[in-house]
């Protein structure tokens, strides 16, 4: 699976992993990795540390995941990017919107 | 489709022997299936019945007079062309080399004398379904073929609506240059050139989110704001903050446009630049230097109007500076080990350039020498402008079509902005638009918005907040005289600023008459009247520019009034 949750034990934090190509073709399980888990999710965190490649499609679904999680109130912070993922973000200006780490 | 899907009732089948007992026994032992059969004695009589009855199965005799089995095969097999027809051998023959020969001539199988009523069952089930499969399969493959052709033909037609709408504006002017995809409609960027009513022009280099027809619809309302509001004279912020605006209703989230925003002035020699998610852009001096115009917004499209940020990069430049921008195709396209053209690449593709022509060459030769075979990938735009004396660019036409309406030549109007309003909204647009009305002023907008915003901005700036031109002089000073502008502007109360229009028709034409009236203190104009124009002077070039482009200039006592006399003839 290139995608994973995991919860946290409060049950309040779900994390998303991603492996390899962040991009359209991650499309569908990406959504269903924060839309079909359990109530009572505060933060999200996505996890870059395997992601190699981030397109424009993938910033798309994280602005997805911002409105499902709440909009401008959303907690969502996006960890441990390589440099040519944290490039792509920073591009697009997505610290104004996202705790990039 | 020569037959409807699906197939119901009895196989017809083809028997073809020259020996009437086998031909006979055989005939009975199919018909005993539930099938129809037709007979023929030889293979000349096979093929004409072949032609005549189009049966579904063809069971063949090898050794028949005047034509045999094989020959007979290959013309049926001709004839049936895309439809499988499958054609089983009926022989008594062991002979390998004989065999071989038959699926050659383009048998499909064998069925050996004496006949096995199980066997011959079996196959022809069996060559049946193949048969019905191999129908399914060609009737599948022509709907896919016809509905692709009809894809790409209303794809074709979009295409035509997009460039009609994408490219009417100044996109050949001399001092621009640009690669975009053939096919740029699929890949979602888009390219826009405007010229603009006080000269210089606005340029919009976007990237939408993914591609194909979304991609390409979320360009069409941008590339109506952005001509549409260019041409009336708003200024890079406003077209911005419209575009931004409409794409967020509009587009789903998740997609959104990554974009670069150039205003480019040729007469102050000056760059606006807003960049909104694209790659680093590049002003390139003529002296070599290079300056980054990286992304500090996030892409239009994200943002609702109350948080969407319009601060743009002010730079001055010179003539034969020039600036390169390009979509992320740049520094992804790809050679042939799958490495990236990368940042690096760029820089040395930059190195040593001087002017638009040369930037553009050079960094184009890099990318198709990194791509080699592969060749210059589709999602790919580089554009190039270079600063040029506003002479050069004089006759650009907007390329915009004119209204076909007559309009009004008689008129007056009084528009007065008062307090807050002044330091919020920019007038010009519409007082432009109202005097281009007038039929035939519409090709003066480039002189009348500059006596326009001439007008207006000496009444704001020098009439009303009372900030000293000659700051002006040095680049330090002009980054204060803007801050200054900005601190007073907010301070200002119970100001306003008049302007009353007056069109009359002439003879061959028309007189508009522009008073502008500010509730300053008012300044003595003489001396800046008595000076004569020269290059080194800074300040008092609006009212040097107001004197040459109008028949006559006038001021009332006090020095808060001005008033200025266009007259103007049809060309």
């Amino acid at each position: 699976m290139p995608i994973q949750t995991r919860r946290s034990d409060d049950g309040r934090t779900l994390t998303i992993k991603i492996e390899g190509r962040f991009d359209f073709s991650t499309h569908q399980t990406f959504r269903d990795a924060y839309e079909h888990s359990d109530q009572g999710i505060v933060n999200y965190v996505v996890d870059m540390t395997d992601t190699t490649y981030l397109d424009s499609s993938a910033l798309g679904m994280l602005l997805l995941l911002r409105d499902y999680a709440g909009g401008d109130s959303a907690q969502v912070r996006i960890e441990n990017c390589n440099g040519d993922v944290r490039r792509i973000l920073s591009i697009s200006n997505f610290e104004q919107l996202f705790a990039i780490r | 489709m020569d037959e409807s899907l699906p197939e119901q009732g009895p196989l017809r089948i083809l028997i073809a022997d020259d020996s009437d007992s086998d031909r006979l026994i055989l005939a009975r032992l199919v018909e005993r299936q539930g099938h129809q059969v037709v007979c023929a004695r030889d293979g000349m009589e096979a093929v004409e019945c072949f032609r005549e009855h189009s049966p579904h199965i063809v069971l063949l005799d090898v050794m028949m007079p005047r034509l045999n089995g094989m020959e007979a095969a290959r013309q049926i097999k001709v004839m049936a062309g895309e439809r499988l027809a499958p054609i089983i051998f009926l022989t008594s023959i062991s002979d390998a080399q004989t065999l071989a020969r038959c699926l050659e001539s383009g048998g499909d199988d064998f069925l050996s004398k004496p006949y096995n009523r199980v066997i011959l069952e079996a196959k022809i089930n069996a060559f049946n379904r193949m048969r019905l499969m191999h129908r399914t399969m060609s009737h599948q493959r022509d709907l896919i073929r016809d509905r692709n052709r009809l894809l790409l033909s209303e794809q074709r037609v979009a295409k035509r609506v997009f460039d009609n709408v994408a490219h009417t504006g100044c996109l050949d002017a001399p001092n621009l240059r640009y690669h975009a995809s053939p096919l740029s409609i699929f890949n979602g960027d888009v390219l826009f050139a405007c010229p603009i009513p006080a000269g210089g022009m606005h340029i919009l280099i976007g990237d939408f989110t993914g591609h194909g027809l979304p991609a390409a619809i979320g360009a069409m309302p941008v590339a109506e704001i952005f001509y549409g509001m260019a041409s009336k004279g708003f200024g890079c912020e406003d077209v911005l903050k419209e575009i931004n605006q409409k794409l967020k209703r509009i587009l789903p989230t998740g997609m959104f446009c990554c974009a670069l925003f150039i205003q480019a002035d040729f007469h102050l020699n000056q760059l606006r630049v807003w960049n909104g998610g694209l790659p680093d852009g590049y002003l390139v001096r003529h002296n070599g230097e290079r300056i980054k115009l990286p992304s500090n917004h996030l892409p239009l499209g994200v943002l609702g109007s109350e948080r969407f940020a319009v601060e743009v990069d002010v730079i001055c430049t010179e003539p034969g500076d020039a600036l390169l921008v390009a979509t992320d195709g740049i520094l992804e396209a790809e050679n042939a080990d799958g490495e990236m053209f990368g940042e690096d690449r760029l820089q040395d593709a930059m190195a040593g350039c001087t002017g638009g022509d040369d930037l553009f060459d050079s960094v184009m030769a890099a990318v198709s020498q990194f791509t080699g075979d592969q060749g210059v990938q589709d999602d790919l735009t580089v554009f190039a402008l270079e600063m040029v004396d506003e002479q050069v660019l004089a006759d650009i036409p907007s390329g915009l079509p004119q209204s076909p309406l007559s309009g009004a030549t008689e008129w007056q109007c009084v528009y007065e902005l008062t307090d807050r309003t002044l330091g919020q909204f920019n007038p010009l647009p519409l007082l432009l638009q109202i005097c281009l009305e007038v039929p035939g002023l519409r090709r003066r907008s480039g002189e009348i918005y500059t006596l326009l915003s001439e007008l207006y901005s000496n009444a704001l700036e020098h009439g009303i907040l009372q900030l000293p031109s000659e700051w002006k002089i040095s680049p330090e000073g002009f980054g204060q005289y803007y801050a200054e502008r900005e601190k007073r502007m907010s301070e200002t109360v119970g100001h306003s600023i008049r302007f009353t229009l007056r069109h009359t028709s002439q003879e061959q034409g028309g007189r508009l008459e522009i008073l502008c009236e500010d509730s300053g203190k008012g300044f003595d104009y003489r001396p800046c009247l008595a000076e004569t124009c020269s290059d080194n002077k800074y300040s008092g070039r609006g009212l040097m520019l107001l004197r040459q482009i109008s028949s006559s200039l006038s001021f009332n006592d006090k020095g808060n009034q001005v008033g200025v006399v266009y007259d103007w003839k049809f060309t």
